[in-house]
């Protein structure tokens, strides 16, 4: 007899490959504001990401015995690159992009069994290894404010991030600038007002006048597409967010001296990639609907302490990666209510 | 304008339910010949009271109902018995049952039946179960639970609401509103039927807003008066919105867990099929014999609702149909949701065949390899029982069954909604049913087990006893002998002292 086929009999309205190419369109925005305000850089390390994920994935489907085709089509791999490159300085030595990305495949999502079976989410695994391990090169930013046109060609661009040239007359100091997060870690640690920050440092000039914010709008918007095409859902980052807004307001209203104001949390830094396009990576987030309100609370909490009171100017990629082993706790306690099951008494 | 309730979950599925309602119920051939399952129905199995060679007549009883979950079975058309044997029958394992096979006569003659009209408002409501019980109805919107046993109130003296489901929520299915059309007198006439039988306060019609046809049609057929008493009620379209408890929660707001009935809440819910034809068994007091099964897809020509004879094969049906049989990949009883897969198209059509649906190639999944879980959740935003599809998936593969209860894999309805949207195309219902049926068989294992432990346990009781009643028995028998023994010493002694005495008497006296 040949064998049955069980219900239901239709076809797949959905897939993998469809959330991750989603993903990756939704990325597109944010991407083009990075180039616009930043340089070339993102697409040199975007390149080495994606070319060193797509290899380390092979590799390890065909150690692991698995179908390469299926899996090499999910697009998960890629994910994982660009959101690597996105957390990235533009410019930096080529090593450094293909070491996170080879950390984020081979050990942060293979060795524990692959897509679907990794606890931590990849791609801050591996940024967070390359923030530990070589943190003056993590802090290589470039200007973002005076970059439009960019003071860096493509060939620049390229030549330093290779071969370690820099154009002739300017200097790595002079060239990179700190990150508005980074500046106020710095300075209000060594006694700065937020005001006499805000004078005297060219990262800010106020909302959408520098690069960051227009970056973060684009994730905005592309995390707002997301939510509309149900490839992510609305907890998380609202959680998230909306925990960021409410510390940082409680600090503000306290003392506007040493706490930048919550709109400056919430557009500055990793918030809204994070938010949107980080935490909400389904395979190592809480999974019911209440656990994710809880583990973007979480998140949310974690980066502002870090933000405000670590050694780290940001705090999201830790704080993702905390909450990442805290899911099976939140997942177990925040089962839903099944159907029927509040009038248990009538059993 | 009634307050719904929602629940949570669901999904909008395309209907494909205009494609059969092109036309209105086709009466369909009366085969060569019908096989009847003596199993067509939840519970026990009918048992034949024919035998091979006798000649029968149209809707005489050919299988008796067994026990109490039980329903007769009734000849499709007259004819002879030409066999009682295993034949392939539509059951999701795909395996085969006792059938009748009637060869028809083409006479198609009625067993003798009176004229005389009955009103059922002087009839008993225990007198009017067993009519239903005898007229072989059972639920017709698939389930098949016999009717009669729904009928009872129980220890209630009435029940509050009865709801009569014409939601049919699963795609390309449209017996139900095809009948809510052609049929609706019969329906209003079992509805009332079944409300006296149940002394209910009121009657509740479900329909989905995707049938504006039905619902108008059907409310034209009612009158002034029969308003009063029933209430159409339209409800949004999203599947399953027809299984029952879903169906209760959106009309009355009550949710019912695994293990409750509706009737614990004074709620009783039917199948529009199941009324009209409890209308047919009561006021023409015809058994059931027939019902509406639609007959639909893209490898039919002529899709549309048949009025069929219960035991005609499939295939007879198919053909009526106009089967394309090179188009046709997979026929499927029932819905695509809930469905099954049908091997031999030569299975008779059962009391619960309600659609035979078509698939064509190009409409079954395209890639079957399934990809890892990735925890996306939209299996438990899609669950209409609120459940975690994917933690039960987890803990049923992993066969960790105790935790696959403490999710509440038996709350689950099977309805395909989590298998339907999961990008992963993880066969997500097959793995809940899989574990079903382990803990099923566990128990199954557990109760013969227990029972033979209780029965190794009695016989040990039982040696033990008897060893100690021997025992005692021995002991008392010591005791008399010894009591016996010693009466004898004490006698001899007494004797003894008797004759001492006597001598010494006798001494004394010389």
């Amino acid at each position: 007899m040949n064998t049955l086929h069980t219900s239901p009999h239709t076809n797949f309205t959905n897939s993998v490959t469809r959330m991750m190419l989603l993903v990756i369109a939704a990325m597109i925005p944010a991407m083009i504001a990075y180039v616009w305000f930043f340089g070339w850089g993102i697409l040199i390390n975007a390149v080495l990401c994606i070319a060193t994920a797509l290899s380390c994935e092979i590799a390890m489907l065909k150690l692991r015995h698995r179908p390469v085709m299926p899996f090499i089509t999910d697009f998960s791999a890629l994910v994982t690159a660009l959101l690597i490159a996105f957390a990235l300085p533009p410019i930096l030595p080529w090593w450094l992009p293909v070491l996170a990305t080879s950390f984020a495949i081979i050990i942060a999502k293979h060795l524990y069994g692959g897509l679907g079976y990794n606890p931590f989410n990849p791609a801050m695994a591996g940024y967070v290894v390359l923030l530990i391990a070589f943190p003056k090169q993590m802090t290589a930013w470039l200007p973002a404010n005076s970059n439009q046109p960019f003071t860096m060609t493509f060939t620049e661009n390229l030549r330093y991030n290779f071969f370690g040239e820099l154009p002739s007359n300017t200097s790595y100091d002079l060239l990179t600038q700190a990150t508005p997060l980074d500046v106020v870690e710095v300075q209000t640690g060594l006694g700065l007002s937020i005001e006499q920050i805000e004078s005297s440092f060219t990262q800010f000039s106020g909302y959408f006048g520098v690069g960051w914010d227009w970056v973060s709008l684009m994730f905005l918007l592309g995390g707002l597409f997301l939510i509309s095409k149900r490839v992510i859902t609305w907890q998380i980052p609202v959680a998230m967010i909306a925990t960021l807004a409410v510390l940082s307001s409680i600090a503000y209203l306290l003392d506007q001296q040493t706490n930048p104001d919550p709109l400056f949390h919430v557009l500055g830094g990793a918030t809204m990639i994070g938010a949107f396009f980080i935490a909400t990576d389904p395979i190592t987030a809480s999974t019911t609907p209440r656990g994710r309100i809880y583990y973007g609370i979480g998140i949310g909490v974690i980066t502002y302490v870090i933000r405000t009171w670590g050694n780290y100017p940001d705090g999201v990629a830790f704080g993702v990666l905390l909450m990442n082993i805290a899911v099976p706790t939140i997942d177990y306690y925040s089962q839903p209510k099944v159907f029927g099951h509040a009038n248990k008494d009538m059993d | 304008m009634r307050k719904l309730f929602s629940f949570h979950g669901g999904i909008v599925l395309d209907g494909h339910k205009r494609m059969s309602l092109q036309e209105p119920i086709i009466t369909a051939d009366i085969p060569e010949q019908l096989v009847h399952a003596v199993h067509q129905h939840i519970g026990e199995p009918a048992y034949p009271i024919v035998e091979v060679g006798d000649t029968i007549l149209t809707g005489q009883m050919i299988a008796q109902a067994e026990g109490y979950i039980s329903a007769p079975v009734h000849a499709g058309s007259s004819g002879t018995v030409v066999a009682i044997e295993e034949r392939s029958i539509a059951h999701p394992s795909g395996m085969q049952g006792l059938c009748i096979v009637i060869e028809t006569d083409g006479k198609d003659q009625w067993i003798e039946i009176s004229d005389e009209i009955e009103d059922y408002k002087r009839m008993d409501p225990s007198y009017l179960r067993n009519l239903v019980r005898d007229a072989g109805i059972v639920g017709l919107g698939g389930a098949g639970f016999p009717s009669f046993i729904k009928l009872n109130p129980g220890a209630r003296s009435s029940i509050d609401t009865l709801i009569l489901n014409g939601a049919e929520c699963e795609p390309y299915i449209s017996c139900d509103a095809a009948l809510l059309i052609d049929g609706a007198r019969d329906i209003i006439d079992g509805l009332l039927i079944m409300r006296h039988a149940l002394q209910a306060k009121q009657c509740l019609v479900g329909i989905e807003d995707n049938k504006p046809e039905s619902i108008k049609a059907f409310e034209a057929a009612l009158t002034s008066q029969e308003k009063t008493i029933i209430e159409v009620i339209t409800i949004p379209t999203l599947y399953p919105a027809g299984s029952e408890k879903q169906l209760i929660k959106t009309l009355t707001g009550i949710s019912l867990a695994a293990k409750q009935l509706p009737i614990h809440h004074g709620i009783v819910c039917h199948n529009v099929g199941t009324a009209a034809a409890v209308g047919h068994a009561i006021r023409k007091k015809r058994p059931l014999i027939s019902r509406i099964v639609t007959v639909t897809g893209d490898a039919v020509d002529r899709p549309g609702n048949y009025d069929v004879r219960l035991g005609t094969p499939m295939i007879n049906l198919l053909h009526q149909a106009e089967l394309q049989s090179y188009k046709m990949e997979r026929l499927v009883m029932g819905g695509p949701m809930m469905g099954f897969e049908i091997n031999d198209t030569d299975s008779p059509v059962l009391k619960t065949t309600n659609c035979l649906l078509t698939i064509t190639e190009e409409q079954l999944p395209q890639n079957t390899h399934a990809m890892p879980c990735i925890r996306c959740g939209e299996c438990n935003h899609v669950c209409p029982a609120n459940l975690l599809p994917q933690q039960l998936y987890w803990h049923a593969r992993a066969r960790d069954l105790e935790k696959t209860q403490s999710y509440n894999l038996f709350d689950c309805i099977e309805c395909g909604c989590c298998t339907y949207v999961c990008p992963s195309h993880i066969p997500l219902v097959q793995y809940y049913r899989f574990a079903k049926t382990e803990i099923w068989a566990q128990e199954l294992d557990k109760k013969k087990s227990d029972h033979a432990r209780e029965r190794h346990e009695f016989n040990l009781y039982r040696t033990e006893r008897k060893k100690l009643e021997k025992e005692q028995a021995r002991r008392k028998k010591q005791e008399q002998l010894k009591n016996s023994q010693k009466d004898e010493v004490a006698a001899a002694l007494a004797r003894v002292n008797s004759k001492k005495a006597q001598a010494e008497e006798k001494d004394n006296r010389e």
